[in-house]
């Protein structure tokens, strides 16, 4: 059934985000949760699907669905490809639901990695048993931890390459903070200059704090339906016309180069394909922005652009509040709440409703979302509508 | 920093100590297929290239180039707190696999994306060796 909708969304919960300290994954989870279910007018007993994403601290696995007191479900499983994950569930609770195994699946994202006496980035560092053994240990050794560094060198292969400058990802930092001061659910909404970005402290050069996203305690569910059945529920629906994946492989051979040349291209022309909509039907867009050059190379892959013209492309602030392409308009990552792919997927629910008030894109018919897992090694691709065919 | 803070140093497991032993001895080795000939890194038991079980450990050329680079200047583990801001190195080798060092001899603003690299080993109190990369002669 090309072109037409695959599943709808048709509930959201979004729990508070950032420095909210002593509540455990679970209770976030409960929180989105029950917030979501009062969004779709659904009560907990019409959930038959529970899709729980894995996340950094490891604690949501499958027994969330008994501390949540889920029962009686035909679908319920712990997905990972990182910050892909979102697109990946969303894929497999609509074919689960089109194949009649289930009815109306929970998809949830929840983590409380931030403590009191650890800082956002050492949150996400990786490993910190030192010694390490064999391969791994050698990575720490050479004091590569975590995704920044990683992420600083994709983003200086594409400056050497394409000349692309800090202040091209600043204009992209700057276009999101913009849109976080007018989301309720932002973490950052003190305003951010472009020399603001230039002052910000080196994370891992050319990163530079602003560069990197935020880490937040909180979660985000989305209740999936098939969109017959949502129709008659409580919210415009919202229907999911297109999806796909795309895992380009390993990083660590001379003849590849993911780090430029990213899943976002071979995802995002399947999704496009299956949603029978093209580049120029989007209005606005949710892109997974763990820095801000994967928002540029995304855009890059996506087509909205030439390769290597990203910097050019973001330079004038088209991403920001009045610019042609709206981008992360709830400030994303960077600005706004960091769940994974549930950060620019709850904005898309927002955008395709129509719900986003001052921050709302003029045009947003057609939504895209990205995802993006690992070291740019993990994409997912979403188009979402107000319509429920392309 | 407490002068105590020190850098991790790994610790050779059974499928990696032939890499670190090489180390120690001044060569880069690496895991070379003789069913398909493809190099690979990090360490597997199993041909990536091919699935083949023939996985044999040689000497790598250690010559390379710079393919990026990052300098770290946030403290990410107390062991680094005395040496931000440092680089770290993706270093494409001639033998078709990208591994991460550090480039040392050279001051990071003189690092370019492309220059020519040669291995090097650095030794340490606890006698484990890191491959690292210097600028290469000539």
């Amino acid at each position: 059934m090309p072109n037409q909708s695959k599943g709808a969304i048709v509930g959201l919960g979004v729990t508070p985000m950032g420095k909210i300290y002593g509540r455990r994954a679970i209770d976030f989870a409960a929180e989105a949760i029950a917030l979501a279910l009062d969004d779709a007018g659904l009560a907990k007993s019409d959930v038959d699907g529970l899709l729980i994403n894995a996340n950094i601290s490891g604690d949501m696995d499958v027994r969330s669905q008994m501390v949540l007191g889920f029962e009686n479900l035909t679908l319920v499983n712990v997905m990972s490809a990182y910050g892909s994950t979102a697109g990946s569930m969303m894929q497999y609770a609509c074919m689960a639901i089109r194949e009649g195994l289930v009815r109306t699946v929970v998809l949830v994202y929840a983590d409380a990695p931030l403590s009191p006496s650890r800082g956002a980035g050492q949150s996400y560092a990786g490993p910190h048993r030192f010694p390490l053994g064999g391969m791994v240990g050698l990575k720490a050794a050479y004091g590569n931890f975590g995704a920044n560094p990683e992420y600083a060198m994709a983003a200086r292969r594409h400056m050497h390459l394409y000349g692309t400058t800090t202040e091209q990802f600043g204009t992209i930092a700057v276009g999101q903070r913009k849109w976080a001061q007018m989301s309720p659910w932002a973490q950052m909404k003190a305003s951010m200059t472009l020399a603001d970005h230039q002052n910000s402290r080196f994370i891992a050069e050319p990163l530079r704090l602003f560069d990197c996203c935020l880490v937040s305690n909180g979660a985000v569910a989305v209740i999936v339906t098939s969109a017959e059945r949502a129709r008659d529920l409580k919210q415009p629906p919202v229907n999911v016309l297109g999806y796909a994946q795309s895992a380009p492989g390993d990083n660590l051979r001379t003849d590849r180069h993911p780090a430029v040349e990213t899943g976002a291209k071979r995802s995002g022309e399947m999704a496009f394909r299956m949603a029978g909509v093209t580049r120029d039907d989007i209005g606005t867009c949710q892109l997974y922005d763990c820095y801000t050059y994967t928002v540029l190379v995304t855009l890059e892959d996506y087509g909205f652009c030439a390769k290597g013209e990203g910097g050019p492309f973001v330079a004038d602030g088209k991403l920001g509040p009045g610019g042609s392409l709206p981008t992360n308009t709830g400030g994303g990552q960077l600005s706004g709440y960091y769940m994974w792919a549930f950060t620019p997927l709850s904005e898309a629910v927002v955008q395709a409703r129509g719900q986003g008030g001052a921050r709302q894109a003029p045009r947003s018919d057609y939504v895209l979302v990205s995802g993006n897992g690992g070291i740019l090694n993990y994409h997912s691709t979403m188009i979402l509508s107000r319509h429920a065919s392309g | 920093m407490s002068q105590a803070a020190t850098k991790p140093l790994p610790i050779p497991d059974e499928l990696s100590a032939p890499f670190f032993n090489g180390a120690r001895e001044g060569r880069l080795m690496l895991q070379h297929c003789t069913g398909c000939g493809a190099w690979s890194f990090p360490v597997r038991e199993r041909c990536p290239h091919c699935f083949a079980a023939k996985l044999e450990w040689r000497a790598a050329s250690g010559r390379g180039t710079l393919y990026t680079f990052t300098i770290m200047h946030q403290v990410m583990n107390p062991g680094f707190a005395s040496s931000v801001p440092y680089n770290v190195a993706q270093v494409d080798l001639e033998e078709g696999v990208r591994m991460v060092s550090n480039v040392v001899g050279i001051a990071n603003d003189a690092l370019r994306v492309g220059m020519k690299l040669e291995a090097l080993f650095e030794g340490s109190g606890d006698n484990v060796h890191l491959p690292k990369f210097r600028p290469a002669a000539g």
